[in-house]
């Protein structure tokens, strides 16, 4: 430890901490008895200091948070310990208490801007109860001024809007707004730009940077992504099962974790990898977390030609517009690349950006208004019902959401063995075999057959659709935002697989994703897409490393991580 | 917002026609003679009768007996019934009494079933919701005849806390038992749905971010559970109110009141097509305007569904 970090620490000594959470235990009340969801949790927020709670999904780090505001679901108590705010235990304060201090004290940003402002409330409404619930100036100008502090433009006549009348970002400014109103001494920010593209992320989080360092706020920020958390926070503190596993100042953690399940995250975070291999390409050495093999590497599958051409594809929607009318809506706008079998071609762009809209179109799920698909040599829009099914057999997909796309009702040998019965392949017994060996090739036990998707994780089930789409032997995979929904180790093992499984079978890939970081890893080419039109394609090497667009550069700076440096090795003792 | 409107309004003119057309139809294939019937044990006086079966059209083929009686409604003589009363008269005097009950009704039912299903779903799970969930579905569950009867016999005739049978002006001290009775299975309706919606909104992340935000308990309940859960319950109550005025004529029976469904049920006894006729297209047209009503009170509730476009 460095003896500026041990002065700071001994200046700190003399202030009080603003939020400290000592040996906490939360339990829920369920019918299977008591479940303890936070064990033993402790973290200390100073004023005006930023601290990131890290974990996945169900580590407890949304819990812990909420304990501290008092907004446990109706099940849940602090069962032990002690929430220190400002020297008072709030761990068991009354309501009249909790009520006294959310808003002008402790404020709040939740994570979701869809559900989390009223729909029949307008924005300023909502602004204004706010303002009054704590005995602050509540007339229309003061509400225009929150909303504009908070990056909204054109705040007075934006606050007579309703919240559906705004985009997802602004959304979250104005809940920013809400959150900040009563400049609180602590904003607890639970997982604030998840739901929302990486460029809005950005723009919401510097802004958010911005007014809490002008107010002196203190900020407890829940996220899962690690590149985020150190980016942003002084200090963080990763759980994991409903405990604090590590905890310390931010750039130390991700240079030097010491538990296990800190290492495994630092070596997984896509956010992180893609700067660790940014890193080791300016210092010109090998890393582990390059999955795409390099160019010299790989065996050349027996044909290597462009197995997808796409030429000057365009899709043209009709939106109603009342009485018969109907307004154009171009969401693929004359765009042309190539995919080199066996390689995996990325398609990258924020949302409405027609990227699902190409991967329909190449899947023969939706018809292009103009333009063509080229498949191995034929334009797919020729095809005969007959020819069609031939096709499906070589193209297969993967989808985003691993919970809606497998049918309840079946089990997963039903699931698998589905597409080899639809195409009338082998018979029962060798059917069965195929399925044996599929879930072989997903790293899934055989046991799995007779199960049913409620019984498994995520990961499993996104195990399952990928054996599913495998079923037919397919020479190209869509993937459609495949590992976006999954916890960050889960989607690394995901990316993984899906990087052997290239290897072993010289898959052809389509990866339609937002996330920049994962192309990093795994793209061999990338094409950038924004609003309907290519902006750049090439390379995934000369796009991250010479983008030539403003577009693509906003993309790759809003990767999260990115004023942080990396060594390019990690140590994974 | 106005085109809406009118496009509703042009919407009624077919339901119009093909209520009337479908009443009268049915009026029309009743089985017996409504002129006979009207002599009673009295020997038919075929004079008489033809007179009076020239007087009411009645010695017409259906179509020209249907189109006669639109070219009345529409020149407004809607003619007379039976007793050579006008037949606007008979309307303007039933009428206003059973909209006053379905009114009262709807009142009873609205506060009532909001209030008890508002307490309910905010104590999901304690005696207060156990014990008004178990009450309204007995209330469901029993016919309204039986329920009727019981709290006549009851309330009127043994604890004599109202009167049991209503008087022929029906004012609205007469009318409070009739009303109760009436709204009693809409009421139970309005309670679970008010409670069903109620715990539903009760978790909604909005809920909870209005909390964070320091208002008080009664102030989130106010402004973020209850107008949000009234959405579906205000469209209920519109249609309800149509179904009530409508749906009246066992309880006007049982506390002989008066209106609109007294005079329904003789008319259809009798056999007087043209009564029947106009009193149902009144009814029918107050059930569309009230599902027009609901409908503009549901974009006004809730913004993301106003007719804007």
């Amino acid at each position: 430890m460095s003896a500026s970090v041990d002065f700071q620490e001994a200046e700190y000594a003399t202030e009080r901490p603003l939020l400290e959470i000592k040996d906490l235990a939360i339990g829920f009340t369920t019918s299977n008895g008591e479940v303890n969801a936070v064990r033993n949790a402790h973290l200390t927020v100073m004023p005006g200091e930023t601290v990131a709670i890290v974990g996945e999904s169900g580590s407890g780090k949304s819990t812990t948070a909420l304990a501290a505001i008092g907004l446990l679901p109706g099940n849940g108590r602090v069962a032990a310990g002690q929430i220190l705010f400002d020297g008072e235990d709030i761990s068991n304060a009354s309501e009249k208490r909790m009520i006294e201090l959310r808003g002008n004290s402790i404020g709040m940003v939740p994570q979701d801007p869809m559900s989390n402002l009223n729909p029949v409330w307008k924005i300023g409404d909502q602004v204004r109860e706010t303002l009054k619930a704590n005995g602050l100036p509540s007339g229309p100008d003061d509400v225009a001024k929150v909303l504009s502090q908070a990056g909204l433009p054109d705040a007075g006549s934006r606050a007579k809007q309703y919240p559906h009348e705004f985009s997802g970002g602004m959304r979250q400014r104005a809940l920013i707004a809400i959150g900040l109103a009563c400049q609180p001494r602590l904003l607890i920010a639970d997982e604030p730009t998840s739901a929302l593209d990486v460029t809005v992320q950005r723009q919401i989080l510097d802004h958010l940077d911005k007014m809490t360092t002008e107010l002196g706020t203190a900020v407890l920020l829940i996220t899962h992504d690690l590149g985020l958390a150190a980016e942003r926070a002084d200090q963080v503190v990763v759980m994991y099962r409903g405990q604090v596993v590590e905890s310390g100042p931010s750039l130390e953690l991700l240079q030097n974790p010491q538990h296990p399940y800190t290492q495994r995250l630092v070596a997984s975070a896509p956010s992180l990898a893609s700067r660790r291999i940014q890193a080791a390409k300016e210092l010109g050495v090998e890393t582990d977390d390059m999955l795409a093999p390099s160019e010299t590497g790989v065996v050349e599958p027996a044909k290597s030609d462009d197995v997808l051409q796409i030429q000057n594809l365009r899709k043209v929607f009709k939106l109603r517009s009342g009485l018969g009318k109907s307004t154009d809506f171009t969401a693929v706008d004359d765009i042309s690349f190539n995919v080199k079998r066996g390689t995996t071609t990325a398609i990258v762009g924020e949302s409405g950006s027609g990227k699902s809209t190409v991967a329909q179109m190449v899947l023969n799920l939706l018809t292009p208004t103009s333009g063509k698909i080229i498949f191995d040599g034929v334009d797919t829009s020729t095809l005969n019902s007959k020819e069609l099914f031939a096709f499906r057999r070589r193209v297969q997909p993967i989808f985003q959401d691993p919970y809606g796309s497998l049918d309840p009702m079946y089990n997963i040998f039903r699931t698998i063995e589905e597409p080899l019965r639809t195409h009338k392949i082998g018979d029962k017994a060798s059917r069965e075999k195929k399925v044996r060996e599929l879930l072989d090739q997903v790293a899934l036990p055989q046991s799995t057959m007779q199960r049913y998707p409620n019984e498994l994780s995520g990961g499993q089930r996104q195990r399952v659709a990928i054996a599913r789409a495998l079923a037919l032997d397919p020479e190209v995979i869509i993937c459609d935002e495949a590992v976006s929904a999954l916890d960050v180790l889960v989607q690394a093992q995901v990316l993984n697989l899906l990087a052997e499984l290239q290897t072993r079978l010289g898959l052809t890939y389509l990866f339609i994703t937002h996330d920049l970081a994962v192309v990093r890893q795994i793209a061999d080419r990338v094409c950038v897409m924004e609003k309907g039109k290519l902006v750049e394609t090439g390379s995934t090497d000369d796009v991250f490393e010479s983008p030539q667009q403003d577009y693509t550069r906003a993309l790759l700076n809003a990767i999260p991580g990115a004023g942080l440096m990396l060594p390019p090795e990690m140590d994974v003792a | 917002m106005s085109t809406y409107i009118l496009k509703r309004f042009l919407q009624l003119i077919p339901v119009f026609l093909g209520a009337t057309l479908l009443v009268y139809f049915l009026v029309f294939s009743l089985p017996g003679d409504p002129i006979v019937a009207l002599f009673g044990d009295k020997p038919v006086n075929e004079a008489v009768a033809a007179k009076l079966r020239m007087q009411y059209h009645l010695d017409q083929p259906f179509w020209m007996q249907y189109l006669l009686y639109l070219k009345s409604i529409f020149t407004f003589d809607l003619g007379q019934d039976f007793s050579g009363r006008p037949i606007a008269a008979v309307l303007g005097e039933v009428f206003p009494v059973t909209a006053r009950l379905a009114i009262m009704a709807l009142i009873f039912e609205a506060f009532f079933g909001i209030v008890f299903g508002l307490i309910a779903g905010l104590r999901k799970g304690k005696l207060f919701d156990a014990t008004v969930l178990v009450a309204s579905l007995v209330v469901i569950g029993i016919p309204i005849f039986v329920l009727g009867f019981l709290l006549q016999f009851t309330i009127g005739v043994q604890l004599g806390w109202a009167k049991p049978t209503v008087s022929s002006a029906a004012t609205i001290p007469d009318l409070i038992l009739p009303a109760i009775v009436l709204g009693l299975g809409s009421f139970a309706y309005v309670l679970r749905l008010t409670r069903t919606s109620v715990i539903e909104n009760m978790n909604a992340d909005y809920v909870r971010t209005a909390t964070a935000k320091g208002l008080s308990r009664f102030q989130v309940v106010r402004v973020h559970i209850l107008r949000n859960s009234l959405i579906p319950v205000i469209t209920f109550l519109g249609a309800d109110l149509g179904a009530l005025m409508g749906g009246a004529i066992v309880t006007e029976g049982i506390f002989n009141v008066p209106g609109v469904g007294n005079r329904l049920y003789r008319a259809v006894l009798s056999g007087e097509g043209p009564t029947v006729v106009s009193i149902v297209t009144v009814l029918v047209l107050i059930y569309c305007l009230s599902n027009l009503l609901v409908d503009l009170l549901y974009g006004w509730l809730d913004p993301r569904i106003r007719y804007d476009s």
